[in-house]
């Protein structure tokens, strides 16, 4: 099986840069056939099979390991891959979904709802981009309006008063564009969700699934503990729409990809998110089982930290943690996360201990 | 089906031609047409006398029109970005800044800093549309989360004068989460009973519309200023229906219900003023 998980999944939607995977994937099937047929040609080829599936194996890790920024976003989009309703059924017990902000309608684009993790209490939003056509058209591809993130504030300040934790599922391309969202001020919306995201007195826990879609994830992506699954990707703008504006054309969304630096690596180093959740062989599309337990495992340890911690001090840390995003010292920047260097480590070391010394004389 | 949408008169942010003022002596507006006398556009807030249109203006002639002479002070004026990305397109970042700064004059995108309105003291923050369409990248953010805290620490009114195209993508997810710092320094604010007035000018969209420009405990507008969150091209291109009449105007949010009151140039200070009164302590 362990083999095999680099194969199954994948079936008939490979994407670009996985044209070698195919070839070889395709040539362990013939040989399989061939294998099949054994008693009538009298030849055994299972020794080259079992060659091939490990050879299959390394290509599959070493393709994965080394994906560019571009082949990210595509993975992030494979449409295979497991979507936050895919999670919800394998990591959510007893999901009571609610509906409505009360004001104007339900928008299915955002999903919110009382739910058992791993025994836990807590409060779901996710983006909800829908599985079969049917379901991808009802909740609008995942493109939330307004009330969706009015939903979501309003499912936030019911668990606040009953003190349960948050956990925020992020896949969405964006919030919607439409002459309703504009009359309804999705810009209104998301802008609360943030001021009220940020001082919520309670554990709250994000984890980009799929696509991070600018506003539209950042708009249920203020919390705690940021978490990003390995190849999932979390961009200021989408690359096509950052390559119609500054490449002059959105055939130059690679390009833009590149320099945006979209990736869950990339922002662990800007200090933007706290944790690289590690996806199955081949990406979370090949095993979304093994994907769900990886995310369910996430949440359930860091929930266990962060209610350890004091609400106020928590709030606090958020704040201080968003707060030091872009920090400019004059003339010069300092981003977080930013280690200083070993020497540098050892030099203040060795500089407070004079001090210390200084002092005590 | 509906029509397609006149590529000339698109600037990127908004369906009507541009408002700057253009060079020279004499000036054509180009809302009404009418040939105007540069200074007399001046001394009119650079509002076209005949038609009422507001042309936009840099920070600085804004801050000048708002407070008490020579009252501004400024802050964090060195404050400079870092590139964080080293991004690059056709273009680096790095010299579209350099080049951005020479033209301006400016290091970035807002002017902050503390000034008296008729004598009540307010935290300042201006935006400069002419500065990258005055997008928020981790400098914005930082300058306006600084005005804020002042606020809070002096216990004084802030005002932020809103224009953006966005976010700066330039800078990737760290001018995104600008969104969420201003937010949560405000949330601050408001927990410390301070008074925000928001003032949206011509355009006032995504990141920055979807942060603190539609925080403000009262709204304000200037006449006809675009306000949204995603550019109209981009919403028809995405629906392909037409769009409402007065679409993203401030005319329109108002009717919608998110901003307080349209406010002319001209009497935007004493409007402030007014407001300070009622709320200030």
């Amino acid at each position: 099986m362990a083999n095999g998980s680099a194969t199954t999944g994948s079936s008939g939607a490979y994407l670009e840069f996985e044209k070698p995977i195919a070839k070889l994937e395709n040539q362990i099937e013939e040989l399989q056939l061939a294998q099949e047929q054994r008693a009538q040609t009298g030849r055994d080829f299972s020794e080259d099979i079992k060659k091939l599936r490990a050879s299959l194996v390394s290509l599959v890790r070493k393709t994965y390991a080394n994906l560019n920024a571009w082949e990210t976003v595509q993975v992030a989009r494979h449409q295979n891959r497991p979507v936050v309703a895919d999670y919800l059924d394998m990591i959510v017990q007893d999901f009571r979904v609610l509906h409505g902000d009360r004001r104007f309608r339900d928008d299915k684009a955002i999903i919110a709802g009382f739910g058992r993790i791993r025994g836990r209490k807590v409060m779901i939003v996710g983006n909800h981009k829908g599985r079969l056509l049917k379901e991808k058209v009802a909740c609008n591809f995942g493109c939330a309006h307004p009330e969706g993130y009015r939903k979501a504030q309003r499912v936030m300040k019911l668990a606040r008063k009953y003190a349960l934790p948050i956990v925020c599922l992020i896949d969405t391309s964006g919030a919607y564009p439409g002459v309703g969202s504009e009359e309804r001020s999705v810009a209104h919306a998301i802008a609360e969700n943030l001021s009220t995201m940020s001082r919520l007195q309670l554990p709250i826990v994000c984890v980009v699934v799929g696509e991070g879609g600018s506003g539209g994830a950042l708009g249920i992506g203020v919390g705690d503990k940021i978490g990003m699954l390995e190849h999932a990707y979390y961009s200021v703008i989408p690359p096509e729409g950052c390559a119609a504006i500054l490449w002059k054309s959105g055939e130059y969304a690679k390009e833009a990809a590149l320099a945006l630096k979209p990736t869950a690596k990339a922002l662990l180093k800007l200090g933007i998110i706290d944790d690289i959740i590690p996806e199955p062989l081949g990406g979370a599309h090949r095993d979304p089982q093994q994907a769900g337990l990886a995310v369910e495992n996430y949440i359930t340890r860091t929930l266990r930290r962060l209610c350890r911690v004091p609400v106020d001090k928590l709030v606090e840390r958020r704040y201080q943690k968003l707060r030091i995003i872009g920090s400019l010292t004059d003339g010069s920047i300092k981003l977080t996360n930013e280690k200083p260097t070993k020497k540098t480590a050892e030099k203040k070391k060795t500089k407070a201990k004079k001090k210390a010394a200084k002092n005590r004389a | 089906m509906a029509k397609e949408l006149p590529a000339a008169a698109w600037d990127g942010f908004s369906l009507r031609r541009r408002r700057d003022v253009p060079e020279g002596l004499w000036m054509r507006c180009q809302n009404c047409g009418a040939m105007l006398y540069r200074k007399a556009v001046a001394d009119n807030f650079q509002v076209c006398p005949e038609c009422q249109q507001h042309f936009r203006i840099d920070a600085r002639t804004r801050i000048e029109i708002l407070v008490d002479p020579g009252s501004f002070e400024e802050e964090d004026e060195k404050l400079e970005s870092a590139d964080p990305l080293k991004f690059k397109d056709l273009k680096s970042y790095k010299s579209r800044l350099a080049d951005q700064q020479k033209k301006t004059g400016l290091k970035d995108a807002v002017v902050c800093g503390k000034a008296f309105i008729k004598g009540r003291p307010v935290s300042l923050a201006v935006m400069d549309a002419n500065f990258i369409m005055a997008s928020m990248g981790a400098v914005v953010g930082e300058k306006i989360t600084r005005a804020i805290e002042r606020a809070i620490e002096e216990e004084i009114t802030l005002i932020i004068c809103c224009a953006s195209g966005g976010a700066r993508m330039m800078e990737g997810l760290v001018s995104l989460m600008q969104m969420a710092k201003t937010s949560a320094a405000l949330a601050k604010l408001d927990e410390a009973g301070g008074l925000y007035i928001s003032v949206l000018t011509d355009p006032t969209t995504a990141g920055v519309a979807a942060s603190y420009a539609n925080l403000g405990d009262i709204v304000i507008a200037e006449p006809e200023a675009l306000v949204g969150f995603a550019g109209p091209r981009v919403i028809w291109h995405t629906t392909k229906t037409e769009l409402p009449k007065g679409f993203q105007t401030a005319e329109f949010v108002m009717e919608h219900g998110f901003i307080d009151m349209i406010v002319q140039r001209k009497d935007l200070r004493d409007e402030l003023a007014r407001l300070i009164d009622y709320c200030g302590k």
